[in-house]
């Protein structure tokens, strides 16, 4: 029940939002007669309605995993945040070796298990995506190499 | 004559060793995709649009890999649903309901190959029936302008919607979510921005591809770690793999009847392989009476559901190549490869490229022979694969996802999109929202606001002019009734509980 109408709520919420940021959308002085305003604000009026209906009409509340689990997958979220960033300043190999290892613990929890894994996934993949497929990844961070040249 | 004249171009594509290579190497993949528990067609095909894009492959070439990609998962399904009792996808469900009995009765080899063949004789008649129908449908959809094209758009999201999931109000949240995503950018009338909220990596709107591989792979990989071992549960053991020709034989009406049934469901735009393989299973369920013994391992369980599953997604094929409109998540997928390659699917493609479409269509039908061959002798082999842990697979898919989106642009926007993406997902999915109209909002979003539009512009501002013509007001019946008849019923549609042990 709660879930439900926090997320009806939230959505309501963002609907207007939505519809409020489509009133400043600028208008080209050549417009077509529904011009670019008309079709957000409807959509945002349907989402609005949905999550209205959400708050008055919830479903069963669905089984949240406990504390534990949860801090885990908050783990998880921070740590693929952080794999976006680091991905380009460091290079592919060591990234996705730590970020593999982690997500490899947080579903078996066996710490030399995990980090092999992590190892044998990033040399792996990146010996596939690099000759096999031929993408353009740097196993390294530019600068160490480039400095000894 | 006209359909073996462009047969024999199809063929003439497909047959090329390079094309038939890649045919191979895409049923290879698939099946094993579709084996790995909790890595189906949707997002395994997801998850490889962007590699596939990378590699530069021509358009024909990623088409075909990417069908034989398709077909094969769908093939690759039912090994888990009958080995593990784990629907390797959500069409397989219904064969778990028989294949999972069958194989703890020490049959497991025959339900394997029964299934494949029936996997086999879905999938094929699915294709003739796409190369008969398809053409026709193209020449009606001639007839559409703008004002048609909104309401169909408007009818795959009710159908959608209201099939795929329990709650109305939920599914239409789930269009609107992608429908609102997809306006983000530069609007295409005027050219000025929309809800970028000056951010530059907004301007060019957001990549459907980050969208898909977020919802669908990202979210997989939380839902695994919240579930930790919970789905590892104890396999039957496979011995000896023959030939069960009379189990076969015996089941030919069965497999035809399936067949029918499966790809009239594909076809429904929105409706997709799940309710062809759901409404296969219980027609024949019926017609064999309480007798049958549906439900506790009969061969014919088996038999419908794959059958009906294959030819659904076979049938789905049609709506999404003459129309551009998908029928099911994966062929919203596969839209989303078409898209990617810069070919637009409707009635224009079958008379401006001629190649992609029998080509692709010459290859499915390779595709199928192949599958058939690679599935019986092999099965072993794909049977191994289910023993990949899930702490190697987990992992594993989420670097490829990264990667494969890394690829596409070079930016870490779009990977911090893809996470956001994934997280919404398990959200959505927590509350049973359905994340297949997310989708295909973020898909159809610009193609539906551009119909209204221009509808508007050729009426002047008469908003009764999307309810001008006879076929515009049929779909605008068929959108209502898609939304609203399910709520009644959904007693009737109720699916069988999974074995449970």
């Amino acid at each position: 029940m709660l879930s439900d109408r926090l997320f009806g709520l939230v959505a309501v919420l963002v609907a207007l939002a939505y519809m409020a940021s489509a009133t400043q959308v600028q208008t080209s002085f050549l417009s077509d007669p529904v011009g670019p305003k008309a079709f957000p604000m409807l959509v945002g009026a349907v989402a609005a309605l949905c999550g209205l209906y959400m708050i008055v009409r919830p479903d069963d509340d669905p089984d949240w995993p406990p504390g534990r689990t949860l801090l885990a997958l908050l783990v998880c979220i921070i740590v693929l945040i952080s794999y976006a960033y680091a991905l380009k300043p460091l290079g592919f190999l060591i990234p996705t070796a730590i970020t593999a290892a982690i997500l490899s613990y947080q579903i078996s929890p066996r710490a030399l298990q995990a980090i092999l894994t992590g190892i044998a996934l990033s040399v792996g993949l990146f010996i596939l995506f690099k000759y096999a497929l031929g993408l353009g990844l740097f196993p390294f961070p530019k600068t160490w190499f480039a400095a000894a040249s | 004559m006209e359909i073996l004249n462009n047969l024999a171009l199809g063929f003439s594509i497909a047959l090329s060793p390079y094309t038939l290579m890649l045919a191979v190497v895409g049923c290879f993949i698939g099946t094993i995709i579709g084996a790995l528990p909790g890595l189906g067609p949707s997002n395994g095909v997801a998850i490889l649009i962007p590699i596939t894009f990378t590699l530069g492959l021509d358009a024909t070439s990623a088409l075909v890999l990417m069908t034989s990609v398709y077909y094969g998962a769908m093939y690759g399904g039912r090994i888990s649903s009958i080995l593990l009792n784990i629907p390797g996808d959500e069409p397989a469900l219904m064969t778990t309901l028989d294949g999972y009995p069958m194989a703890r009765q020490g049959k497991a080899g025959n339900a394997l190959v029964l299934s494949g063949v029936a996997s086999f004789v879905g999938a094929f008649l699915a294709t003739i029936g796409l190369l008969l129908l398809a053409p026709l449908l193209a020449k009606v959809a001639y007839k559409f302008g703008p004002a048609e094209y909104f309401a169909l758009y408007l009818l795959a999201f009710c159908t959608l919607g209201g099939m795929s999931s329990n709650n109305q109000a939920k599914a239409a949240l789930a269009s609107c979510i992608g429908l609102g995503i997809a306006m983000i950018g530069l609007d295409n009338n005027s050219g000025l921005p929309r809800f970028t909220f000056n951010n530059l990596h907004l301007m060019d709107g957001i990549d459907f591809l980050v969208a898909i591989v977020g919802l669908f792979a990202i979210a997989e990989v939380f839902f695994f770690i919240e579930g930790k071992g919970k789905s590892s549960s104890i396999g039957v053991k496979l011995d000896k793999v023959t030939v069960p020709w009379r189990e076969i034989f015996s089941t030919k009406w069965t497999m035809l009847r399936a067949s029918l049934v499966g790809f009239i469901a594909g076809i429904l735009p929105g409706a997709g392989a799940s309710l062809g393989s759901f409404l296969a299973y219980m027609s024949e369920k019926s017609i064999a009476g309480k007798d049958g013994g549906f439900g506790t391992g009969v061969p014919k369980g088996v038999a419908a559901p794959e059958a009906g599953n294959n030819a659904a997604a076979g049938g789905a094929l049609v709506p999404m190549l003459t129309l551009g409109v998908p029928g099911s998540g994966t062929t919203a997928v596969l839209l989303a490869l078409l898209m990617t390659l810069n070919i637009t699917p409707g009635p224009t493609l079958f008379t401006d490229r001629p190649e992609v479409v029998w080509g692709l269509i010459a290859s499915l039908l390779i595709a199928n022979v192949v599958l058939l061959l690679m599935n019986v002798p092999m099965v072993k082999i794909f049977v191994r694969v289910l023993q990949v842990p899930a702490w190697v697979l987990l992992p594993g898919v989420t670097m490829i996802s990264f990667v494969g989106i890394y690829s596409l642009s070079g930016s870490y926007f779009d990977l911090l999109l893809m996470v956001a993406f994934g997280v919404l997902g398990y959200i959505l999915r927590k509350l049973d929202i359905p994340t297949v109209p997310v989708i295909l909002g973020i898909l159809l979003g610009r193609h539906m606001e551009d119909a209204l539009r221009r509808a508007m512009v050729l009426s002047d501002g008469d908003f009764l002019y999307l309810f001008s013509s006879p076929i515009a007001i049929g779909l605008w019946i068929a959108a209502i009734a898609g939304f609203v008849a399910p709520m009644f019923l959904r007693g009737l549609l109720q699916k069988p509980q999974r074995v449970t042990d």
